[in-house]
């Protein structure tokens, strides 16, 4: 079988295959499913960061959701207060989110596991209170709106039309570059990090340096989504950026496949589609006695985490990698070793 | 009948295996020593016999067959096992661990009087009841354990390497303390050793490993005498 | 003064809420150095069905509490035994988002089956203000106070006295040795559960007549508890209580004399995790290292 551009045909089919449903989803969907798929593109980006962090470094953390804070408040302060263009400020929230993310990667580095995570989900718990608590800034309760945004040169696209294209877009980037830092020595740093830190050391690959900065790319990418959120929703509060939001993330990161980046696509189809089958289970009656299950994903999602952990503790994306290699193995009886989707992609 | 018998067990620790294919059998009343170098799989058998290592073969302690019985369950047919290393519970006191052996026991009256016997095999031990564990020396922590397993009244006692790290002169006060135990309170004992000599002077019987299989056995008598397997399996 | 001495006695009072949540959170963790994430929402499940017990059949306060005390224990018992013994062995970080996983089922469980309309809940302390000296104590804060200590002296009585105890002391530090020793180490853990729930439950009923009941309530307090653990040493049953305690007087005191303190009570409690982690991660009365054999 010939490769071509040194790539498996039956990939290269999928990714065009690929390429032709996302470019044309939002010409077939309505409104509210392109809506939603632009959705699961913010949450892509925030998962490629969790993931870079958890996955990749193996720093478990429980509060990126304050990391989205930070990126969306920074988007909605500037466009709100100062009348930035909204798609500028999108890497400004980068670079915000990113040096808290830096800075609260210092006193991490000295927590490992169950502390790091007890330290985050704190974190997490305190946010929307800070967040009320400044209001002079962040419009307190009531939030901040903001102007809706518009396709760009007139395009004929609907707002949600080109929404998605921006957010799908962005992922797609995101994607790329953190494709690119797995595959770097920086990747590898992260890699043997997670592995052993004192190999790691012994080594010489420094702990602080690397930690730190898997700290700070996460939280930029988290700090992308929370500014895309801001401008998809055209507004912003205290309220979404609670625990909710961190466990939300979590969970996708954990089912999608921690430690393969294209996990964050399953766990963010995941996180924003299953609350909307849950939705409609519980319309088509689905129930318990007289208990509806409309609006309530979180049972699915917590008996998901579980199941997932037990039977495929590397996610959806460890289940197609292991369906890769089967298939591989299927095609390739009679040939050498083919270097297939190695794990770390 | 033996008391306890091991028929080809095979034992591994995931992909490596340790034994392959022990055959043994120990007497009611008798002390059983097992030689060995390092690594020739003594731990392993006893690890076998208290179901603590996965493994394929038979293992029949008192005609039941235990070969799949869980630790649990071993411990209380009256089997107890000194391992490796102790297992001193170190944070608890000399008092507790002695109780944690009686733990399987429902007679009070029967408990009391064996902490009466083994108080009378090591002095020290009222004196010291609440004394951590963990700060006993060596040779208390060894003579602990060994106590804690009699507070099991067990019928087979598992003793692995009891020697090990201890002076010269603590070790022939425990093995004597060994020899009194079999011959006072009739405890049937297998004794895991690397020194070979100490333990053949207080067993009947022997049984010397090499490379997970028995390749000697016999009395204790008859492996003495013989110079050829002194020198080349029991190193001295 | 009094102003100051006022705020001290009603933050023992919160105290107490929080060191028992907390006491819960260090059974956990001495039986398997695991922290359970999701003890505040078993705690809230727990809360709820005493509500349903009290509220449609009818039960006093007091029997419903018992109930709900021994059903939270199977409940305890059920989840180690179903969920967390097939995890047995994995890192403790598997274990860690499997109690996520927990977290976010029993909340959503709660709101699946009560709703997330605030309930008022009726406990079995009077809401009445005595006067001693000056000072004025509610007598649903003695109340807390004094089941709180009855708890900590109940557990105390059970480890150090009792076989059931030991043998659970023995087997979450040994697990190996106990097994030889005839100790059946699941069950003790299932046992460390059960526990762990009652005193969750009691947690959850001592805190409900103060806030209202919905499936929300727990989240901020675990948040202290889990500062009041860490302070205490998060081994130690006593540090649970003292640091508790020490986290209830903070927080009142930053609520009333810092600006806006009110709102930043959670970062404060952050802050108190994060301090104690870094400076002295044993806490108060932890001890430095465990050896496990």
């Amino acid at each position: 079988m010939k490769r071509l551009l040194g790539v498996r045909p039956e990939l290269l089919g999928l990714a065009v295959v690929g390429s032709i449903v996302l470019i044309g989803l939002p010409t077939v969907t309505n409104q509210f499913f392109t809506f939603e798929f632009a959705k699961v593109a913010i949450f892509v980006c925030a998962l490629l960061g969790l993931n870079l962090l958890t996955g990749y470094s193996g720093q478990i953390s429980l509060g990126n959701g304050a990391f989205m804070a930070v990126g969306g408040y920074t988007t909605a302060i500037l466009v709100h207060a100062i009348g930035v263009p909204y798609w500028l400020t999108i890497p400004l929230a980068a670079v915000v989110a990113g040096a808290a993310g830096l800075l609260i990667g210092i006193p991490a580095l000295r927590l490992s596991g169950v502390y790091l995570a007890l330290a985050t989900f704190a974190l997490a718990l305190s946010i929307p209170p800070i967040l009320n608590h400044f209001d002079t800034f962040t419009g307190g309760h009531g939030g901040i709106v903001m102007p809706p945004v518009m396709a760009p040169f007139g395009l004929d696209l609907s707002q949600e039309q080109w929404l998605y294209y921006l957010c799908t877009g962005i992922a797609i980037l995101l994607f790329a570059f953190a494709w690119g830092v797995v595959r770097s020595r920086t990747g590898r740093a992260f890699m043997a990090i997670r592995d052993s830190e004192t190999a790691a050391t012994a080594s010489g690959v420094s702990l602080a340096y690397y930690k730190t900065l898997a700290f700070g790319l996460s939280a930029a990418y988290a700090g992308v989504a929370g500014s895309l959120l801001a401008i998809v929703t055209s507004f912003i509060n205290p309220d979404s950026f609670g625990l909710g939001l961190s466990l939300t993330l979590l969970v996708g990161v954990v089912i999608g496949g921690l430690g393969l980046n294209f996990g964050a696509v399953p766990g963010g189809l995941l996180v924003v589609w299953l609350p909307y089958f849950a939705e409609k289970a519980g319309e088509a009656g689905l129930h318990i006695g007289s208990l509806s299950f409309a609006g309530k994903p979180d049972i699915f999602f917590g008996a998901a985490l579980i199941l997932i952990m037990l039977f495929a503790p590397n996610g959806a994306a460890g289940l197609l990698v292991r369906g890769w290699r089967w298939y591989l193995s299927f095609r390739t009886a009679t040939r050498l070793p083919v270097a297939g989707p190695v794990a770390g992609r | 009948m033996a008391l306890l018998e091991l028929n080809e067990v095979v034992a591994a620790y995931g992909p490596i295996t340790a034994l392959h294919g022990v055959s043994l059998k120990v007497d009611a009343g008798g002390v059983v020593a097992l030689l060995g170098a390092n690594g020739a799989g003594k731990t392993t058998t006893l690890r076998a016999i208290s179901g603590t290592v996965q493994k394929t073969g038979k293992v029949m302690f008192d005609g039941h067959d235990i070969s799949k019985s869980a630790p649990e369950q071993i411990a209380k047919l009256g089997i107890g096992h000194v391992p490796e290393g102790r297992g001193t519970l170190g944070q608890l006191t000399v008092w507790e661990n002695l109780q944690m052996g009686a733990y399987t026991r429902r007679d009070k009256t029967g408990v009391k009087a064996d902490y009466d016997r083994v108080c009378g095999y090591f002095a020290w031990i009222p004196a010291r009841r609440t004394q951590v564990a963990a700060t006993l020396s060596g040779g208390e922590q060894q003579m602990l354990a060994i106590g804690r397993a009699l507070m099991m009244r067990p019928r087979l006692l598992l003793l692995d390497e009891p020697s090990l790290g201890l002076a010269p002169i603590v070790v022939q006060e425990i093995f004597r303390i060994i020899r009194a135990i079999n011959e006072q309170d009739k405890v049937t004992i297998l004794v895991v050793e690397q020194n070979a000599s100490i333990a053949l002077q207080a067993a009947g019987q022997a049984y010397v490993l090499e490379v997970g299989r028995v390749a000697i056995s016999g009395t204790s008598a008859e492996l003495q005498k013989d110079e050829a397997i002194r020198r080349s399996y029991l190193g001295y | 003064m009094t102003a100051f001495a006022q705020q001290v006695i009603s933050g023992i009072a919160t105290g107490c809420i929080y060191a028992s949540l907390a006491l819960a959170l260090v059974l956990i963790y001495r039986a398997m150095d695991l922290a359970n994430f999701a003890q505040g929402e078993m705690a809230t499940f727990s809360t709820f069905i005493s509500y349903s017990l009290i509220e449609y059949w009818h039960l006093d306060f007091w029997p419903a509490f018992v109930i709900t005390i021994v059903l939270s224990f199977a409940l305890g018992v059920a989840i180690e035994r179903v969920v967390i013994r097939p995890f047995e062995g994995k890192p403790v970080l598997t274990l860690l988002i499997v109690t996520l996983g927990l977290f976010t089922v029993f909340n959503g469980l709660t709101g699946l089956i009560w709703g997330y309309v605030f309930k008022t809940y009726r406990g079995g302390f009077p809401s009445v203000p005595v006067q001693f000296g000056g000072l004025y104590l509610n007598v649903q804060d003695i109340g807390v106070l004094g089941v709180v200590l009855v708890m900590l002296l109940l557990l105390y009585l059970f480890f150090s006295r009792t076989k059931a105890g030991l043998a659970m002391r023995a087997a979450s530090l040994y697990p190996d040795s106990s097994r030889l020793l005839g100790v059946r180490v699941g069950w003790m853990l299932a046992l460390g559960w059960g526990l762990a729930a009652s005193v969750g439950a009691v947690s959850g009923m001592l805190v409900a007549p103060i806030i209202y009941l919905d499936p929300n309530m727990m989240q901020s307090i675990l948040l202290f508890a889990f500062a009041a653990a860490v302070l205490g040493g998060i081994e130690s049953p006593v540090g649970a209580v003292v640091g508790g305690v020490t986290i209830g007087v903070l927080m009142a005191l930053v609520g009333t004399y810092i600006p806006g303190g009110q709102d930043l009570r959670l970062a404060f409690g952050l802050i108190v995790i994060v301090v104690v982690l870094l400076v002295r991660p044993a806490g108060l009365f932890g001890r430095a290292a465990v050896r496990r054999v």
